[in-house]
């Protein structure tokens, strides 16, 4: 199946999200959030910290346990699945990449190992093949292939982070979450893992729910943008319709904040 | 040409029958008698029982004679003692608020019914050695006045009717058995404070020291602390009543904790607690406060990586029968895994070398 | 304190009922850790106590026992656990492999192989083969019922990128029956192909560690690998100096401060059987009668 067939031969949403909920005590996390997310779609979630945004990505993810709601992935209830079922999607189909480069690599294994991890966990069993990959998959986010067999801390941020990238699409996976990727990184290196993140969701046909307060990162790489604030989604559409024409006052008043800096 | 190293039992028994003449010492020195052990030397006394798991001064007193004074290898013959013995009964809870009470002090309130009792402590001596002590005698008697029997309630007591700390209701719950079943993790609380009260002192000790320089810091007072007697009874089930068999000396800390309150719960104190054999001041006292760093999920607070508030590392490494065997284990032989070390470094050596050499 | 004061095998039967539960259940799910309360027992942790409490749980007074430390039956740990039984079983003991009923050893399976009817019983320091890798039991645990290996096959990717061979010479890791993965105890990886499809039982006991594990008779039990990098039992090259066997695990001796150097069978009964046959050594001799 090609690319383009993956993302079209569908019309079914890959993850429906109805109603979730999640409340820490009386103080609510994310409230009533739902939205449909379709093959090859980049969907950014953007608000201030504290809004809920990343609360609702680790519920999407299955980090926490909403209180109400449905999340459906290809129909299938994710919040029902047992731990085995849901651990298995999350090294095959899904990815995870984290804003701390830190908590989504191994620091103690070298660059090679970390790429080859999630392909071993899948029963890859063949070390040239694997390294192959890995070699691979280091040349597609920019990372010297002779830099293998060096460990993640000796690499700086951006490459880091670049690293978590391979890392986690080298299984190919059908639906990734991002937090914040582009966090704690200078501007300079932003823009050039932007890039790479751009091309790689395109030619991979990815499906990207990221979160982040950064308009310049979903302006670039999300197709559809929901706006979030204290917990409520406030307003959502497509994302140049969203910041060219904010209908919520708070989105308007994120847009200007922007673009006055 | 080459004889193997024959007559390990010889070398056992011998090195055995030397041992027994160490501990013996010059034999123009009178031999100790565990009579004096168990009298003199009370506090390794206690501390055995404490972390042998067994009440009984006088077979602690003969491990401490057998063990040349080596308190953890006299644990060590309690608890290998201890697994041979038949169970005959469990023991009701020991009500402790009717201790016939040696010492009880509280840091929490100037005084309170009950009063403060000083007890035997060395907390106001002056630690100079007392070269008095070098010669034989008995000291002055201490002044005795005569026991006024009056109860002794406990200070959390006092707190709890206003509803300032915590509320720690009965359970009839059967609290898990570290010695009949193995670990498991996550521990409920019954069964982290046993693993405590036989952990080791001095780990324990160092833990909660931790938390009082930040390492999962808890605030704690000491709300009070109280040694002496307390009746063990046992239910006979033919007789459906329950038998008092004999009473235990206890230490028991309880301290008072800051706690900000929840998204249930108002602001109120919170509890850490400690319940030693014998007198084990320090042990009790540092038994609490490791119990209330160790509760930080359940009271809604933040896990800052602490060890002293990390379940796993500190049940797993409190034991120190456990810590000292698989520490001097090392000292055994290993040849069979040294020498597969040694064959493998010699072969990745040669073919480093080798690289190196066609390199050249 | 007589020995009569003790039960048979030291420990009372309602602890031995409960061992042999967790033996039980250990043989029904193969190489999977089963929790058991392990007893403190008159030698400390680290000594052998798990593969002690599994012992006395299987002797019967029939029983012959042979006891080995790294290969050797006269190791002064081997001697004492043999006493030991000895003393608090009175069971028959022996340094034959081909003659015992039960095995208890420590690093080593015997050269002879393994017959039915026959128990071999090893002595574990840390049964969790992912420890270094994970060092949380909850952790571990869930890594297990998952199935979720693929960090034990890292650490072996690492091995072949920094050493370009996997640098793990003993306490080597397998999987059983293509479910569990299992640590065999430190036995040097030449001993791994022993374990598998063996006809005797094989029982694992970690005492400190509170955990039994077995292997049934003829489970299958493979050393993990790559396909390109398939697992090798390795062993010095050299043949035995006593018994000139070339296919037995060997022990180094340094016998002088000039560099000289002996390799020997670390199993001294197969070394010792071997010479008895007639097999010579390139330095073997007699041994003088003045040498005890």
């Amino acid at each position: 199946m090609t690319v383009m067939e993956r993302v079209v031969a569908t019309d079914q949403p890959l993850l429906k999200v109805e109603g979730l909920t999640k409340r820490y005590g009386a103080r609510i996390g994310c409230a009533d959030v739902s939205f449909d997310l379709f093959p090859g779609e980049v969907l950014g979630i953007v608000g201030e910290s504290g809004s809920g945004k990343s609360t609702l990505l680790s519920c999407l993810a299955g980090q926490q346990r909403p209180d109400l709601g449905r999340v459906a992935y290809e129909g299938r209830d994710v919040l029902a699945m047992g731990e085995t079922e849901r651990r298995r999607l999350s090294r095959t189909d899904w990815a995870y990449v984290h804003q701390n480069p830190r908590d989504g690599l191994r620091m103690g294994v070298s660059a090679g190992g970390n790429v080859g991890e999630r392909l071993m966990a899948v029963g890859a069993r063949h070390y040239g093949q694997i390294r192959g990959k890995a070699a691979d998959w280091l040349g597609r986010v920019e990372i010297a292939v002779d830099r293998i067999d060096d460990r993640p801390s000796a690499f700086s941020g951006g490459m880091q982070q670049r690293l978590q990238i391979a890392r986690n699409l080298v299984t190919q996976p059908r639906l990734v979450f991002m937090d914040e990727p582009t966090g704690g990184l200078d501007v300079s290196v932003q823009a050039r893992l932007l890039d790479l993140l751009r091309g790689l969701v395109r030619d991979l046909g990815l499906s990207v729910i990221i979160v982040t307060h950064d308009l310049a990162v979903v302006r670039l790489l999300a197709h559809r943008l929901m706006v979030m604030k204290s917990g409520y989604v406030v307003e959502q559409g497509l994302t140049d319709q969203v910041l060219d024409d904010p209908q919520h006052a708070y989105t308007q008043l994120l847009v200007s904040s922007v673009l006055q800096v | 040409m080459y004889v193997a190293v024959k007559g390990g039992e010889r070398a056992i028994d011998n090195a055995h029958a030397w041992l027994a003449e160490e501990r013996r010492g010059d034999p123009s020195v009178p031999e100790l008698s565990v009579a004096q052990i168990r009298e003199q030397m009370a506090l390794a006394v206690n501390r055995v029982m404490a972390e042998g798991s067994l009440y009984d001064p006088d077979l602690a007193a003969l491990a401490i004679k057998q063990a040349r004074g080596d308190l953890i290898e006299a644990v060590f013959l309690i608890r290998a003692y201890r697994t041979t013995l038949p169970r005959f009964a469990a023991s009701s809870a020991v009500e402790t608020a009717a201790m016939a009470v040696d010492r009880r002090i509280s840091a929490t309130f100037k005084d309170l019914p009950g009063g403060q009792v000083l007890g035997p402590t060395f907390d106001y001596t002056h630690r100079l050695l007392d070269f008095a002590l070098l010669a034989e005698g008995l000291p002055a008697p201490a002044p005795g006045t005569p026991a006024k029997p009056q109860p002794v309630p406990h200070v959390t007591g006092f707190l709890n009717r206003d509803g300032l700390i915590e509320d720690a209701p009965h359970s009839e719950a059967v609290p898990p058995d570290l010695t009949r079943e193995p670990m498991e993790l996550p521990a409920d609380r019954a069964l982290r404070l046993q693993a405590i009260t036989r952990g080791d002192e001095g780990f324990i000790l160092s833990l909660a020291y931790s938390t009082q320089r930040g390492y999962g810091r808890t605030h704690a007072f000491v709300g009070e602390l109280r040694i002496g007697q307390v009746a063990v009874e046992v239910d006979i089930p033919e007789l459906g009543f329950a038998v008092e068999i004999g009473e235990v000396e206890l230490t028991e800390c309880e301290t008072v904790n800051q706690f900000k309150g929840s998204r249930t719960e108002p602001p109120q104190f919170t509890r850490g607690y400690g319940l030693v054999f014998g007198q084990s001041e320090r042990k009790a006292i540092a038994m609490s406060l490791v119990d209330r760093a160790l509760r930080w999920k359940e009271l809604g607070e933040d896990f800052t990586g602490a060890p002293a508030q990390d379940e796993e590392f500190v049940l797993m490494h409190a034991d120190n029968i456990q810590a000292t065997g698989f520490l001097e284990h090392i000292k055994l032989p290993h040849y069979v895994d040294f020498q597969a070390e040694l064959e493998l470094v010699r072969k990745l050596r040669a073919e480093a070398l080798a690289l190196q050499e066609a390199a050249e | 304190m007589t020995d009569e004061a003790y039960n048979f095998a030291y420990l009372d039967e309602q602890t031995k009922a409960m061992i042999r539960r967790a033996i039980l259940k250990g043989i029904a799910v193969p190489g999977y850790q089963v929790p058991f309360a392990s007893r403190e027992m008159p030698m400390p942790y680290g000594w052998g106590t798990g593969g002690v409490q599994v012992t006395a749980a299987c002797l019967v007074p029939e029983d012959r026992l042979k006891v080995i430390d790294q290969g050797a039956d006269d190791t002064t740990n081997a001697v004492s656990i043999r006493k030991f039984f000895a003393r608090t079983a009175g069971v028959a003991t022996t340094e034959r492999t081909v003659e015992a009923t039960m095995i208890q050893t420590r690093h080593r399976i015997p050269e002879v192989p393994m017959k039915a009817g026959q128990i071999l019983v090893f002595q574990v320091p840390i049964p969790e083969p992912l420890r270094f890798l994970e060092p949380r039991e909850a952790e571990t645990r869930k890594m297990h019922e998952l199935e979720e290996y693929g960090l034990m096959h890292v650490k072996l990717y690492e091995d072949i990128a920094r050493h370009g061979q996997i640098a793990t010479s003993y306490a080597y890791p397998v999987k059983v029956e293509g479910r569990y993965v299992m640590d065999p105890s430190p036995i040097p990886k030449f001993d791994n192909p022993k374990l598998s499809c063996s006809p005797a039982i094989q029982l694992f006991g970690a005492g400190r560690e509170q955990r039994i594990y077995a292997l049934p008779p003829w489970t299958k039990v493979e050393s993990l690998d790559f396909d390109d990098h398939p697992f090798k039992a390795t062993k010095a090259a050299h043949d035995c100096d006593l018994c000139a066997a070339g296919d037995s695990y060997l022990d180094e001796v340094i016998i002088d401060d000039q560099g000289g150097r002996m390799f020997v069978c670390s199993d001294t009964d197969f070394c010792a059987g071997r010479r008895a046959k007639g097999h010579k050594g390139r330095l073997w001799a007699p041994e003088p009668e003045a040498a005890e």
